[in-house]
């Protein structure tokens, strides 16, 4: 972390001037519908949640400094009570070319069920079990913008474990995952230098993406244990891999059709995975203002059952509301289904505004028919309606 | 001398005669897209004030940019700083004279750059009254004009003019405008639905010149007259030439945004 500490001193204490804080802390519930597999599990649980950022710029915007924190405290799970530094980065750009130095989050990817491609930074996943929230990346980023494309060139020098929910945690495995208990197929562990690169373009309607990364994956595998007090669990055990992966958009009138397609090599595998599907948007639906989307997406994992991820042979279908009103009020609804063995995963989002600073924001998870054959079997007892009230400033 | 003159004259008015009411629309509009050529760029804020039918407002603030393309249609970025929920949210748009907008939208929490169907141009823009097609660069190609009376508004001499969407996907099947005949700005605009029904009417307060040539509305008040809603847009720290790049209006640029 040295040369963090230089990053700070060098620019941090320089810095005069307007400091810009924005964020949001809120307060969420969640309630579970049946009895947990675990009697050391909870039924209902609260949450408070405090996310701020820091932002200054100078030099005419060419240089910029982000700090931003997240934390939570958990009534219940101890995992989940964490705080991280999602962004702790200076960027310099010019014309045609940008740098970025310290801690940041990328996302690369096309597809809304499942994030495929998206490897830069570690799921915080006693967050959400969606896997969009993330863990801040330490990295040191060049961008070179050209005729022909942008190319992004990544060190990262230092990896981050994914999160885990707690013995008192709800939705979790059983048995449960240590991650006291991870271990790494490098013996630099978590030290050990990433490397990735990516090129996107757009030409007319479509948009490409097309990345390598070399490292310590950020998916692990599962290895049982026996703990000392005779407890089973799951210790995660992180490999070294190769990954190329293509995302690509068409954007073709109310259509969009997205791909994201990797192909990875370990020393215990070699697989290609693939995600994809289609985005249709009606505007004006039934002469209101509000806009519906249907979403159909394939999930498709070579490994079949053997892989690290549920959705091996799965179909999304969901639909969007948007009523584009004052409030922006928003409803997502779809169900990821197995077509092997059955396995559905239903989930229902929706948000809007209160007033001008407050959001509102319910989601509802529900396993139905989960099948033993399935990693989410474990969630079967674990379906929840979840409750966000968010006060932003 | 003076024979000449009546012949010019009389020449002249056979030609204004000959000028149909569709060709005399099409000039207006050339005109008006002639007189605001040369801008280079412009950063701006604005801010949208949304009242509904029992007089609840809701307010929405941005930060605009804008860069002229020569012999296509403007690149523009729009921050979103009010509601705070969507602070940092950004939208790229390129805008062309014919074929769809390409446009991007930045969603600062995933930190994710959507491409996103840029013809679904009839829906309205962040809850407002105004639709995204209302606030996007007006090419001449895309509509097709009728010219149809001379008049007067508040005493100010104005063309009326018909024009006609190119686009299928547009909300509306006819605008009536209301053009300064001085200074070839609109005054007014009213906006008719599919049914062909009056659906809003839009009225440009507070015109300001910059660069000694280029007027801007300070205020451009969108009445929905359906549904009783109406939305006040207000313009402010309009800055002309400021040395913005295509550079500024890449799908990269939009996650350096704060």
């Amino acid at each position: 972390m040295k040369w963090l500490t230089g990053l700070l001193l060098s620019l941090g204490f320089s810095l005069a001037g307007a400091w810009e804080l924005s964020g949001n802390a809120a307060i969420e519930g969640r309630g579970f519908f049946q009895d947990p597999l675990d009697s050391r599990q909870y039924d209902n649980d609260y949450s408070l949640s405090l996310d701020p950022e820091w932002a200054h710029e100078w030099d005419e915007g060419r240089q910029s400094f982000v700090l931003h924190l997240f934390g939570r405290l958990d009534r219940h799970d101890d995992e989940r009570s964490h705080w991280d530094v999602r962004e702790l980065q200076w960027i310099y750009a010019g014309d045609g070319w940008e740098t970025r130095l310290g801690i940041g989050k990328v996302y690369w990817g096309v597809t809304e069920a499942m994030h495929l491609v998206d490897i830069i930074n570690q799921t915080d996943l006693v967050e959400n079990i969606d896997g969009e929230q993330k863990l801040g990346q330490p990295m040191a980023k060049l961008s070179l913008e050209r005729d022909w494309g942008t190319l992004d060139f990544f060190l990262l020098p230092y990896f981050r474990e994914r999160t885990f929910p707690g013995v008192e945690g709800r939705p979790r495995t059983q048995p449960r995952i240590e991650p006291d208990q991870a271990f790494y197929e490098s013996s630099r562990e978590e030290r050990h230098l990433d490397f990735a690169a990516r090129w996107s373009h757009y030409i007319g309607e479509w948009d490409i993406g097309l990345s390598y990364f070399r490292g310590t994956g950020r998916d692990p595998l599962f290895v049982p244990r026996l703990l000392p007090g005779g407890e089973v669990v799951l210790a995660p055990y992180y490999e070294i891999i190769d990954q190329a992966s293509l995302d690509l958009q068409a954007t073709l009138g109310e259509w969009l059709w997205k791909l994201e397609v990797m192909y990875r090599d370990s020393s215990s595998d070699r697989f290609t995975a693939a995600t994809g599907g289609f985005e249709y948007t009606r505007v004006g639906m039934f002469d209101s203002e509000a806009d519906l989307g249907i979403v159909g997406e394939f999930m498709l994992d070579e490994r079949g059952d053997e892989a690290t991820t549920p959705f091996n042979h799965d179909l999304f279908a969901g639909l969007r509301w948007t009523a584009n009103d004052a409030q922006s009020l928003e409803i997502l609804f779809g169900a990821i289904v197995d077509w092997e063995n059955g396995s559905t995963l239903i989930n229902l989002e929706a948000s809007r505004r209160l007033g001008q600073d407050y959001r509102l924001n319910v989601q509802l998870r529900s396993w139905v028919n989960a099948d033993k054959n399935d990693l989410q079997y474990g969630f079967r007892q674990d379906s929840y309606l979840q409750v966000e009230l968010a006060r932003y400033f | 001398m003076k024979k000449l003159l009546l012949v010019l004259l009389v020449f002249s008015a056979f030609s204004a005669m000959a000028e149909t009411p569709e060709e005399k629309g099409l000039a207006i509009a050339r005109e008006v897209d002639a007189r605001d050529t040369g801008w280079g760029d412009f950063r701006a804020s604005m801010s949208m004030l949304l009242k509904n039918r029992h007089g609840e407002e809701s307010l929405r603030q941005m930060r605009v940019k804008g860069l002229e393309v020569e012999n296509d249609g403007d690149k523009s970025l729009i921050v979103f700083d009010q509601p705070r929920d969507v602070k940092g949210t950004a939208l790229l748009t390129f805008s062309h004279k014919v074929k769809d907008d390409d446009q991007w939208l930045y969603l600062p929490a995933l930190k994710r750059v959507k491409r996103i169907a840029s013809r679904n141009k009839s829906g309205p823009f962040m809850g407002s009254e105004f639709a995204f097609e209302d606030l996007a660069s007006q090419e001449v190609e895309k509509y097709t004009y009728k010219f149809i009376r001379d008049d007067e508004l508040d005493g100010k001499p104005v063309f009326v003019m018909e024009r006609y969407p190119v686009s299928k996907y547009s909300g509306y099947t006819r605008q009536l405008a209301w053009i300064d005949r001085e200074r070839y700005i609109p005054l007014k605009i009213e906006f008719y639905d599919r049914k062909n029904a009056l659906l809003k009417v839009l009225v440009f307060r507070g015109y300001q010149q910059y660069l000694d040539k280029y007027w801007r509305a300070d205020e451009m008040f969108m009445d929905n007259k359906q549904t009783g809603k109406s939305t006040l847009l207000t313009w402010k720290d309009y800055q002309f030439r400021t040395g913005l790049k295509d550079s500024d209006f890449t799908r990269n640029s939009l996650k350096r945004i704060r």
